[in-house]
């Protein structure tokens, strides 16, 4: 028999067991109803940044609209009474990326090393990571105080330190995002395979697990950068400054401009993650054509 | 030693002109006094087993037998505790598995899922240094050893599990491995491209002469394909031999049990022969003992002799009877309870309830001295999967 007369995979045909509707997956909505979802939850996350939009064109108690408070911060840039929020812009896209990079070294190799290798510990490193969601932040400060006062006096006290902290809080979301993808992967066969083919531990994690691993990674990248760019009570309590605090700052003094603010942090925020997105996009193609010699 | 270079230029349905005939090449592999305990569960008790250069030695045998924990120890997948594991005579008993020069299949589909399954077949290649063009047509080459170098471009998810499967073997078989080991490559796959792959896996192998290790359950499987046949049980060789030997003259009932079909019957040795229902019948080992044994009959060393009343042999009743293409089974109640398996043409039909007398053909039987817990019929398919 050769490999043409084998039956191909439902994959390769696109059919499925069961009732399948024309051109979609077996009971999935259909398309108005898809449509309606859709549009309805669009609704829901749309009308507040309708509002915070309407409220910063308000001229003031006489009442109409203008666009003169977006026309002045344009104008002023964020170079003058409101280069705080840039610092703290910057300070928590630095806690992002410092947050995202303790996750990804630390979480994904100690998840693989597990898996493979001490199946056994599965149950209490689950524990350990979902255990951070049932802490409220202030007691997660409280407790973390005198830690950063002992930092403070190590390390300084720059606002980087907060990644620590931060890391923590992402945990129990990081950690769900990329169980659930390793529980789609063989990853035990697969790093067998790859060392089987002479690969060593450093090829087997970089060439073969992080690149099956893409999906629940860019998913705890996500959440990292999302409940950074969001937080405020720790950032607050341990009196460092980012976006939120400054947003905060802000706000006490010109409602307005904090609400404009807001909403470029918010567009910001959507574009990292679009961003970060199409960087961590599947691959779909082969990287290059046919092999040499290969056959048409 | 000489190497063979996986190329070829041509389909795989018949010998690859491109490659040298298979005279040696090919490892000599020895397992010496392996043993390997999981918690209370002892894998490997010491177990001996050589494999000659160019040769596929099958590993047959029932669930937890620890087949699949020796071709793991070979592999550097699972450290053994004692023994040692030779090739070429040089020890790797210590050897990574990165560095041990193996070629493995697995049981579940273990290409690399973001890769195409060219890229697959390089990702080998790739680790050993070759570099763009030769990496390249060398992973062709292999490709089309298996008959799919029109699917380079293809990820693992648009090629059917057989077709995976032969990805697999190309990329194991590209980077030209001391020893080719096959960890029940073919089980995930139904029974027609599963035949058709191991008749397939056979002529590469044959062409390459490639030393291979095929650890498998499937008996049928074990003796279509392998050189020698080797049975575990509890960690141990039983019996390692030809699929002839096996099947024609089993060390042990558990043997005749396991590789193929037999009937266990009680019945007693004397002077050389086995007794049984008062059949005289050779010994596959004369040298056994007198005394009470258990008697393994395949269903073909048994016929159906009609039922006259002068007849010689015991009678019984027809219970059911089964069609399977080019033969029939029949199983037939004897008077003293004891249900047996016998295989006859395919125009001799029997309906259940009839009485019918059987007869011993006469070929040697083995027989286990070791208890008589009762008498039944048997086949390899009873032990279910390693």
């Amino acid at each position: 028999m050769t490999a043409a007369q084998e039956t191909r995979s439902p994959v390769l045909h696109g059919t499925r067991p069961g009732p399948v509707a024309p051109g979609g997956v077996a009971h999935a909505p259909s398309r108005a109803a898809r449509a309606a979802i859709l549009g309805t939850i669009g609704l829901l996350f749309l009308l507040p940044i309708v509002a915070m939009v309407e409220f910063t064109l308000r001229k003031g108690l006489g009442g109409g609209y203008d666009a003169s408070r977006w026309v002045a911060l344009a104008q002023d840039g964020l170079t003058g009474q409101y280069r705080q929020v840039l610092v703290a812009l910057g300070n928590s896209v630095a806690l992002a990326v410092g947050t995202v990079l303790i996750v990804l070294l630390l979480l994904v190799p100690t998840l693989l090393l597990v898996h493979i290798r001490f199946p056994r510990l599965r149950r209490v490193l689950e524990f350990v990571c979902i255990l951070p969601i049932s802490i409220p932040a202030i007691v997660l400060v409280v407790g973390l105080a005198p830690v950063y006062s002992l930092l403070s006096r190590l390390a300084g006290s720059g606002v980087w330190t907060l990644a620590f902290a931060y890391g923590i809080t992402v945990l129990p979301y990081a950690y769900r995002a990329i169980q659930a993808n390793l529980d789609g992967v063989d990853v035990r066969t697969l790093s067998e395979a790859a060392r089987t083919l002479g690969a060593g531990w450093g090829s087997v994690l970089f060439r073969v697990l992080v690149p099956n691993l893409r999906r629940g990674i860019l998913a705890a990248a996500f959440i990292a950068v999302a409940v950074v760019l969001g937080e405020f009570t720790i950032a607050s309590l341990l009196s460092r400054v980012n976006l939120q605090t400054a947003l905060v700052v802000v706000s006490k003094s010109d409602p307005y401009t904090a609400v404009i603010l807001s909403l470029l942090a918010l567009i910001f925020a959507f574009l990292l993650l679009l961003l970060i997105g199409r960087l961590g996009a599947e691959r779909t193609r082969p990287r290059r054509r046919r092999p040499i010699g290969g056959q048409p | 030693m000489t190497r063979t270079t996986v190329s070829t230029t041509k389909a795989p349905t018949t010998a690859n002109p491109g490659m040298a005939p298979a005279a040696r090449r090919g490892t000599v592999v020895e397992f010496s006094g392996v043993s390997r305990q999981f918690g209370e569960h002892r894998a490997l008790a010491g177990f001996d087993l050589t494999l000659h250069a160019g040769e596929l030695v099958a590993l047959l045998g029932p669930s937890g037998s620890g087949k699949t924990t020796a071709l793991r120890a070979l592999a550097g997948l699972e450290s053994a505790d004692a023994g040692t594991i030779l090739i070429d005579g040089v020890d790797v008993s210590t050897l990574p598995t990165s560095r041990r020069d193996m070629g493995m299949v697995f049981q579940s589909y273990s290409l690399f899922p973001h890769l195409t399954a060219g890229e697959n077949v390089e990702f080998g290649l790739r680790m050993r240094g070759v570099v763009g063009r030769d990496r390249r047509r060398r992973a062709a080459d292999a490709l089309a050893l298996v008959g799919l170098d029109a699917h380079y471009d293809r990820f693992a998810h648009q090629l059917s599990g057989g077709q995976q499967q032969r990805v697999a073997l190309a990329r194991a078989l590209v980077t030209e491995p001391r020893v080719l080991l096959l960890d029940e490559p073919l089980s995930a796959l139904d029974a027609k491209v599963r035949v058709g792959l191991r008749e397939e896996i056979r002529r590469i192998q044959t062409d390459l002469g490639i030393t291979t290790l095929f650890v498998t359950h499937d008996q049928d499987e074990a003796l279509a394909v392998a050189d020698r046949v080797a049975v575990m049980r509890d960690g141990r060789i039983e019996q390692v031999g030809t699929p002839e030997d096996l099947y024609c003259r089993p060390a042990s009932p558990f043997i005749a049990d396991f590789v193929g079909l037999s009937n266990q019957l009680a019945g007693l040795v004397r002077h050389g022969f086995a007794e049984v229902y008062g059949a005289k019948l050779p010994l596959v080992d004369p040298s056994q003992g007198d005394g009470a044994v258990l008697v393994a009959v395949r269903p073909e060393d048994l016929e159906l002799a009609g039922d006259g009343p002068d007849g010689v042999g015991p009678t019984g009743v027809v219970v059911a009877t089964s069609f399977h293409g080019s033969l029939r089974r029949t199983r037939v109640r004897l008077g003293d309870g004891v249900v047996v398996s016998v295989q006859h043409g395919v125009q001799v039909r029997t309906v259940p309830g009839e009485r019918i007398r059987l007869r011993f053909c006469g070929t040697p039987v083995s027989v286990d001295a070791v208890g008589i817990p009762g008498q039944r019929v048997m086949h390899g398919g009873e032990y279910g999967n390693a």
